[in-house]
């Protein structure tokens, strides 16, 4: 008998008996009553707490903040998408600028090295975000890889302000996401840490030194 | 730089109580410890704080016990979802079968290094050893685990495993085993770190992972971390082997919050990880990242035996968060290699006895003072206490026999002793008599009773027994009232 059919036999005729299957109240995860105002404070206090960094912007003028953070963090090198609108309109946006845009759309074994030695910074969207814990959401696609929230040193988010959501669960029912989901499903919360030393935290181990969050608000935050 | 030079300094639990009293003994290990612990406990009451815990805690209990209820079907569906999703999954009775797998994958792909994520199941296994000896390297990537390995080590504990070394302690590995500039500095020691295991990434053929959930109904594997070396080891190499034991799976994607909820703030008191990934798949046709191909190891490894019992059952409602050693007054001083499992702690005094077997670990189950800490903190209300009672009988052949190595510390003196006092105890005249005239021979008590007067005083029995006391006295109150 193969190893999976001894091991379920054995689970299928446990000795003690079949087990009572317990109905599961989730009312505790969800139902926060939140409004935007207290979303979009709690996201971003949680998330500034580990380390992210929100930059308040509008949905008209959120590329001359991306301009900013990339002259002010002094990125030269910056990998995004293509087809995506947040890609699209950040390409075409910093045509002019001083920053090198480096192309996504190619398989990472012809520019692994190039990825881990030479970008600065990688520019992705954002599907969504949790104000409980103050977490973005991102579903990588062929346009955004998974590295480029990963390999380069900046990763920065674009996050529109009216995709906060309450909590975890709200976020998986609400977007029904046990109907599909993608290759690979991300929830990022700060830059990566660890404090393995002696319990001091330290900021940017094997990924992002630093986060940044571009939040954009449907017209000037008042 | 090579890792592998030196044996890995080992610890046995047939050694306990040497082990014990040599940590009990190093004051290092002692601070080391206490003041991890302490903090950690103080972070994990602050981040409840806004929390009703006890609903969160039945909830999480009640997902476990949902998914145990159900097991072999969940464990069919995830198998088949995860193979629909391009996922190859493999079963291993036991760690060996399971270091098998993994060691054929690497070899059909020609493979000479693996770079790992963070793994008990692996370490359970004795991942790295195997590996090591079919000529194929495995680096830890966490930061702790790979200072541990680069100090010829285990994990002491399951959520740091380095927690047993001081930064000086730390700063001499990193100069003395990769050569750079001696610094206590925890931040370029951590850029260190992150320079020598990006090449290790960038190169390995193989990434090995655990899992922290599996969703039966997606087929998708959920891993915890705040390096992002989990994802760099899920992510960048071509080949991506996931190890996990069969409890692991929950029922639905819905299950997953509430646990991942209790699994963050139980472990280190953080509200949320930095990431949380889930892994659907290998690449599919058009992305331009992700390994090509995705395995999933099932392993066993005495699981399906805790299943058949109905008390046991619960211990594989485990969720590793490590709140249960955090708060043992035990593992606090003692620390975690002193119980020379691969779980050590109150989780482990009652899972290893399962994989070991109790003539191996006979000492785990009685290294607790049933203070009922772990069992209050549990995020899925494991009854630990009562387990370790439960092995303690076991142990004793006064148990089901459920467990290999039942009876095994069965003496029969011991027996005899307790049936004569069961029958003293439930005779009050011979009782009293006998209690009487231990009472007048106390000086007669020997001063050495065993183990026992090791580190305590032998006890004497009271010159006048309790009962002659409570007399004496409700007598003087009479006397008193009727004066």
């Amino acid at each position: 008998m193969s190893a999976r059919d001894a091991i379920l036999k054995r689970l299928k005729e446990r000795s003690d008996g079949p087990l009572s299957v317990p109905e599961s109240d989730f009312s505790v995860v969800t139902h926060r009553g939140w409004s935007r105002e207290e979303r979009l404070e709690r996201f971003e206090r949680l998330i500034s707490s580990v380390h992210g960094e929100v930059v308040h912007t509008t949905s008209a003028e959120w590329t001359l903040a991306l301009a900013e953070v990339l002259q002010r963090k002094k990125i030269r090198r910056l990998a995004l998408g293509r087809d995506h609108p947040v890609a699209a309109e950040a390409r075409e946006a910093l045509g002019d600028a001083e920053v090198e845009l480096v192309d996504v759309d190619r398989d990472i074994e012809s520019w692994q090295r190039e990825q881990f030695e030479t970008v600065d910074a990688g520019l992705t969207s954002t599907r969504g975000a949790i104000a409980e814990t103050g977490s973005l959401w991102l579903w990588p696609t062929a346009d955004e890889p998974r590295q480029i929230s990963l390999v380069p040193s900046m990763h920065i988010a674009v996050l529109d302000a009216e995709r906060i959501e309450d909590t975890f669960f709200d976020v998986i029912e609400n977007n029904a996401w046990a109907g599909g989901m993608p290759t690979n499903a991300l929830l990022i919360s700060g830059p990566s840490k660890t404090a393995d030393i002696e319990q001091t935290l330290v900021y940017g181990v094997h990924g992002p030194r630093e986060l940044v969050v571009l939040l954009r608000h449907p017209r000037e935050p008042t | 730089m090579s890792v592998q030079s030196e044996p890995v300094q080992t610890f046995t639990p047939g050694e306990f109580h040497r082990q014990a009293h040599d940590a009990l003994g190093n004051p290092q290990i002692r601070s080391n410890f206490r003041k991890a612990m302490d903090g950690l406990m103080a972070k994990r009451r602050d981040v409840f704080s806004d929390w009703d815990l006890e609903v969160l805690r039945d909830l999480g209990a009640n997902i476990r016990m949902r998914a145990l209820a159900k097991l072999p079907d969940l464990l069919e569906q995830l198998e088949a979802n995860c193979q629909a999703n391009g996922i190859r999954v493999h079963w291993a009775e036991d760690g060996d079968e399971a270091c098998r797998i993994v060691g054929e994958i690497c070899e059909a792909r020609g493979a000479k290094a693996v770079i790992k994520g963070k793994s008990m199941v692996s370490e359970e296994m004795h991942l790295n050893e195997h590996l090591e000896a079919a000529g194929i390297e495995a680096l830890e990537s966490d930061l702790g685990e790979y200072l541990v390995q680069l100090n010829r080590q285990t994990p002491s504990h399951i959520i740091m495993p380095a927690i047993h070394l001081n930064t000086d302690e730390i700063a001499d590995i990193m100069h003395d085993k990769t050569g750079i500039e001696r610094t206590r500095d925890a931040d370029a020691m951590t850029a260190a770190a992150r320079l020598q295991l990006r090449k290790r990434f960038m190169n390995a053929d193989v990434g090995v992972s655990g899992v922290n959930f599996a969703v039966a109904e997606t087929g998708t594997l959920c891993l915890v971390e705040n390096e992002g070396n989990g994802r760099m080891t899920t992510t960048v190499p071509p080949v991506h082997i996931a190890v996990t034991g069969i409890e692991k799976v929950v029922e639905h994607l819905r299950d997953v919050p509430p646990l991942y909820a209790l699994l963050t703030r139980s472990a280190t008191g953080q509200h949320v990880t930095t990431y949380f990934n889930m892994i659907g798949s290998p690449r599919k046709p058009g992305e331009h990242d992700g390994p090509e191909e995705v395995h999933l190891v099932l392993v066993d490894n005495g699981r399906s035996r805790i299943y058949q019992d109905d008390e046991l059952l619960d211990t594989l409602r485990c969720i590793r968060c490590g709140a249960c050693m955090n708060h043992c007054p035990v593992y606090t001083r003692v620390g975690g290699h002193t119980y020379g499992t691969t779980y050590p702690g109150p989780i482990g005094s009652i899972l290893m006895p399962h994989i070991m077997g109790l003539e191996a670990t006979k000492d785990l189950p009685t290294a607790s003072s049933l203070c009922g800490a772990c069992g209050e903190v549990c995020p899925v209300k494991i009854p630990i206490p009562d387990l370790l009672v439960r092995l303690r009988k076991e142990s004793v052949g006064e148990g089901r026999g459920n467990v290999a190595g039942a009876g095994t510390k069965r003496s029969k003196k011991e027996a005899a002793a307790w049936k004569a006092f069961q029958w003293l105890a439930t005779h009050p005249f011979v009782w009293r008599v006998g209690t009487s005239v231990a009472g007048k021979l106390r000086a007669l008590t020997p001063s050495r009773l065993g183990v026992w007067t090791d580190y305590r005083t032998a006890p004497k029995p009271a010159g006048t027994t309790l009962h002659a006391l409570v007399k004496r006295h409700q007598a003087n109150k009479t006397h008193g009232e009727d004066r």
